[in-house]
């Protein structure tokens, strides 16, 4: 039964990929929804971090500033309807050029940003600056467990193994905690049968990983996630690649994230890492270092949303980065560590089609230390916005995700549909 | 270094031959369960408890191989440490030294590098020829491979374990990342000639060794640093360039808690600016990578970390990494990462202290600063004797070194690093691995290191091919395609004495043969050190 479930499902996801963006605003979708076990709507959560501090004055760009201009003589991206021009997005902001596969989401409605939010902590180390991020505690760095865990164990029982899906061989802090976390491995032999899928190696290792202490659990947690994980990861991926080089590690996660998505509604939260967006020389405009990163993450997004088919109707994705950078470029056409950032906010309940925040310009006296984007909406409040109205979760609840948050909802109260 | 070792004392190999071979009977078991007190570790009595004895292989060594155990009883856990701390008395065994010669790429400078290897430059039109720089990627991957090869062969081999095991420190410490751009010429170059000579060194001289390198250089940007509206800044070489500046103060010497401020950074990063990398066409002619530039950099006066540091070229900058290679804040940095690795996750704050006014005494002498460590009561504690968690790279290399077997081909390793989250010189941020539990304890990985433990004890891992000397193994040849043989259990016991539970050999006794040591080198007291 729940095979032909699975089916019909992958063929409704295909097929709404195939003949429509945006997805999850038809009749058929919108009817079929994509439920969890129990049937009930089955909200789920992509949280992508670009490692490295993406130049969020690239991603989206306030064309209609001058300052934005003056500031990166040979880095700005040319104003919409120029060659190689941004994607206008609402006549200040434009959208660069290498995410245009974004741009049906934005038209949809379903693709917003929040500028000039990031974190109220002024640290302009990628380490300590991710750390916060992912805890969720800016300025503490003794908390011991990462936000994302926190909110897997604040959803209504019973946890599935897969419940919680992280991209990679290594837990990242932000699902690191008590929850347990599935992980996804990366790369083409991904998917290859391991020695301990026989039954005979993990029945005697079994025998050895026996106890409570914390190897033991992540033993028996692996084991249980990998029989579910490889179901519904084997098949399908060795004929989707063809057994030909894989062109970037983004568009194949996000081709597998849709696979588990569609095929196992048991899983609710995903994350995964992309770096390479340090760019401190030769960063490029239109076209160049930070273009052909952004190239494949978009077309990896767009490819998510068109996979996910129903699914995406319940899906919030968020695009999160540790801060922002410098708002003039440095002497070798790069830009060094800066503050504020635009956060991507994306999926089916995403009232989008805008770009949120209280944008402070870039005028010298409005950037911080005058050298940054200043922050103007804490990415807590954002995604706690998006958490309580997406999961429906409880003050006490988001609390414990956020402790000492400022207030939700400022600004970005109406990001999520009701 | 291997390439300026000593004549080969055949004498000391033939007496670990000898040693390889004895068979232990009936350790005993319950060694482990003994508490160890600094008193009698201080003491060193001659013939060391075997606990005492797998801690300093362990926590020194990448874990015992074939011998080692006996060795460490027979003359004691002090003498031990003494030998590793030395390790230019200790010769390298020949076959390992006629493998790393081999690797013909780890002796060439990067200067010969870049003009064998590196790009071609582009033609009159300005334009690079794309089928060319395809080819010359392809052909250059030789460097990496080989780099590969003779780190994996020394970590799991070479008798000077220590050595090794601070060149893993120190690589991670000062992180280069093989895949950006030029670097991947220089990767192998970096670490033999900025990482290992300096592992037991002065800690000035490997921050001096890795600040001139062309591979950090590159890596963290430098090389473009530019004093603005100076004669020389034109083209890519405009202005400040912030990168190196930031990651030498948060990452390799103060601490991001250091106590420098923002205007520091861009005091430094004008103080370095200059230090850069020499034109190819200077390097096809035989001179050096690194190259200073007067002309980029800044004559102005910087006000760094409370100093007023004069612009007088390169000397502007020594004169600021001896401020950071002295600074307090460097000690204490250095102290809590090595009593990290060496001790436990949570390293006593009393042994960083003690570890770090050593550094300072000794002017940032490393080999001082580690036998301070290894006397420390903290360090022979019984709550830190097999209380770390193995990193992939510790997993690996133990378990292949416990084996015995013969290392030709290390690719099946490296792909295993790959697979378990730490492909070697493959950490994209300059932070470098971790070497904690909280970073690789992971439900994921635990089925991978299951699956190698089971594939190399089943002796499915074909890590004896030969290696042809473009890197890649050579067909297996014929009497090799025959039936896998599994590792020994008695060889394995011998070699790990009382590291492995009576329990653990109950389980693997009642399982057929070719699972028996794959459940010894993959059971939870063998992911612990």
């Amino acid at each position: 039964m729940a095979i032909d479930r699975r089916r019909f499902l992958q063929t409704a996801g295909s097929a709404a990929g195939l003949s429509l963006l945006p997805i999850g605003r038809s009749g058929f979708a919108a009817s079929l929804g994509a439920q969890g076990p129990s049937g009930a709507p089955a909200p789920r959560l992509v949280v992508i971090f670009l490692r490295g501090a993406v130049d969020g004055l690239n991603v989206v760009a306030p064309y209609g500033e001058r300052a934005y201009y003056d500031y990166r003589p040979t880095i700005a991206v040319p104003k919409p309807g120029t060659e190689d021009g941004l994607v206008d997005l609402d006549g200040h902001f434009g959208l660069h050029p290498a995410l245009s596969p974004l741009t049906p989401l934005w038209q949809a409605k379903s693709l917003a940003f929040v500028h000039a939010s990031g974190s109220p902590d002024p640290t302009r180390s990628h380490f300590d600056a991710q750390f916060y991020m992912e805890s969720g505690t800016p300025g503490i760095k003794t908390t011991p467990d990462g936000w994302m865990n926190r909110l897997l164990a604040s959803l209504p029982g019973p946890h599935r193994p897969t419940e919680g899906v992280s991209f990679g061989a290594t837990t990242p802090r932000i699902f690191t905690g008590a929850a347990a976390v599935a992980s996804v491995p990366q790369g083409r032999n991904a998917t290859r049968p391991e020695a301990t899928d026989r039954p005979l190696v993990s029945s005697a290792f079994a025998r050895l990983y026996d106890g409570n202490d914390a190897m033991s659990r992540a033993y028996r947690e692996g084991q249980a996630a990998r029989g579910k994980l490889m179901t519904d990861l084997a098949a399908d991926m060795t004929q989707a690649d063809n057994g030909a080089p894989l062109p970037d590690s983004f568009v194949t996660d996000s081709a597998r994230l849709a696979q588990l998505f569609t095929k196992d509604a048991g899983v609710r939260l995903a994350f995964i890492a992309f770096g390479g967006v340090d760019t401190h020389v030769e960063q490029g405009g239109a076209r160049g270092r930070l273009a052909s990163r952004l190239a494949p993450l978009g077309q990896g997004l767009a490819n998510l949303a068109a996979g996910l088919g129903p699914a995406w109707r319940d899906t919030i994705v968020l695009v999160i980065s540790e801060f922002g950078r410098t708002a003039r470029e440095n002497g070798n056409a790069g830009t060094d560590h800066g503050h504020g950032n635009a956060l991507w906010v994306m999926g089916g309940p995403v009232a989008g089609g805008k770009v949120y925040g209280a944008w402070p310009g870039l005028e010298s006296q409005a950037l911080y230390q005058n050298r940054d984007l200043a922050v103007t909406t804490d990415f807590r409040s954002i995604v706690a916005t998006v958490l309580e109205r997406h999961f429906r979760l409880s003050d006490t609840a988001l609390e414990r995700i956020f402790p000492a948050a400022p207030a939700r909802g400022q600004g970005v109260d109406s990001l999520v549909r009701a | 270094m291997t390439r300026s070792d000593g004549p080969f004392a055949a004498g000391v190999f033939r007496l670990c031959r000898a040693l390889c071979r004895v068979v232990i009977p009936g350790l005993p078991l319950l060694a482990l369960a003994l508490p160890v007190t600094p008193a009698q570790a201080a003491g060193d009595p001659a013939g060391a408890s075997q606990a005492q004895a797998l801690h300093v292989l362990n926590r020194l060594a990448f874990g015992p191989a074939p011998g080692d155990l006996a060795h460490v009883e027979k003359i004691g856990v002090q003498a031990y440490i003494e030998e590793q701390l030395h390790p230019e008395r200790l010769p390298l065994p020949p076959g390992l030294a006629r493998r790393l010669a081999a690797l013909q790429t780890l002796e060439m400078t990067p200067s010969a590098l870049i003009a064998d290897y590196g790009p071609p430059p582009p033609g009159p039109d300005g334009k690079r020829d794309i089928a060319a720089l395809k080819a010359q990627r392809q052909r250059s991957r030789i460097i990496l491979d080989q780099a590969v090869a003779a780190r994996l062969l020394r970590a799991v081999e070479s008798p000077r374990q220590l050595q090794e095991v601070m060149v893993d420190f120190w690589y991670n410490h000062f992180n280069v990342y093989a895949h950006k751009g030029l670097d991947h010429l220089w990767i192998g170059a970096y670490e033999a000639e900025a990482i290992r000579p300096h592992a037991l060194g002065h800690f000035r001289d490997l921050l001096e060794a890795t600040a001139r390198h062309p591979a950090m250089l590159f890596y963290l940007d430098n090389w473009q640093n530019t004093a603005p509206d100076s004669p020389g800044a034109r083209g890519r070489f405009k202005g400040i360039n912030e990168n190196y500046a930031r990651e030498v103060m948060e990452l390799h010497t103060l601490g991001v808690n250091g106590g420098y401020s923002q205007a520091d950074v861009i005091a430094l990063a004008h103080i370095m600016t200059g230090w850069g990398l020499a034109p190819r066409r200077a390097a096809a002619a035989g001179q050096p990578m690194f190259r200073f530039y007067p002309r980029r950099h800044d004559e102005g006066t910087q006000s760094f970390l409370g100093h007023d540091m004069e612009g007088q070229g390169v000397a502007e900058g020594e004169a600021a990494l001896d401020l950071l290679a002295r600074a307090p804040a460097t000690a204490h940095h250095i102290a809590f990462e090595l009593a990290q690795y060496f001790v436990a996750d949570q390293p006593p704050a009393a042994l960083v202290d003690r570890l770090a006014s050593r550094f300072l005494a000794t002017d940032g002498d490393i080999r001082a600063v580690l036998e301070t460590l290894f006397r420390s009561p903290e360090f022979w504690a019984g709550a830190a004797m097999n209380s770390k968690f193995k990193t992939p790279y510790r997993f690996v290399v133990s378990a292949v070194r416990a084996s015995g077997l013969p290392l030709d081909n290390v690719r099946p390793l490296a792909g295993t690093l790959y697979q378990l989250g730490e492909p070697l010189y493959g950490c994209q941020t300059p932070d470098g691995y971790k070497n904690t539990a909280q970073a690789w304890l992971d439900a994921g990985a635990m089925t991978q290191r299951l699956s190698f433990a089971t594939r190399l004890g089943a002796g499915r891992l074909p890590l004896d091919r030969a290696i042809a000397p473009d890197g890649t193994p050579e067909a297996p040849a014929p009497e090799a395609m025959v039936r896998p043989e599994p590792l020994s259990v008695a060889a394995l016991q011998a070699t790990l004495g009382g590291m492995i539970a009576p329990a653990t050999l109950q389980v693997a006794a009642d399982e057929p043969l070719p699972l028996r040591a794959g459940l010894i080198l993959g059971a939870p007291e063998f992911m612990r050190y």
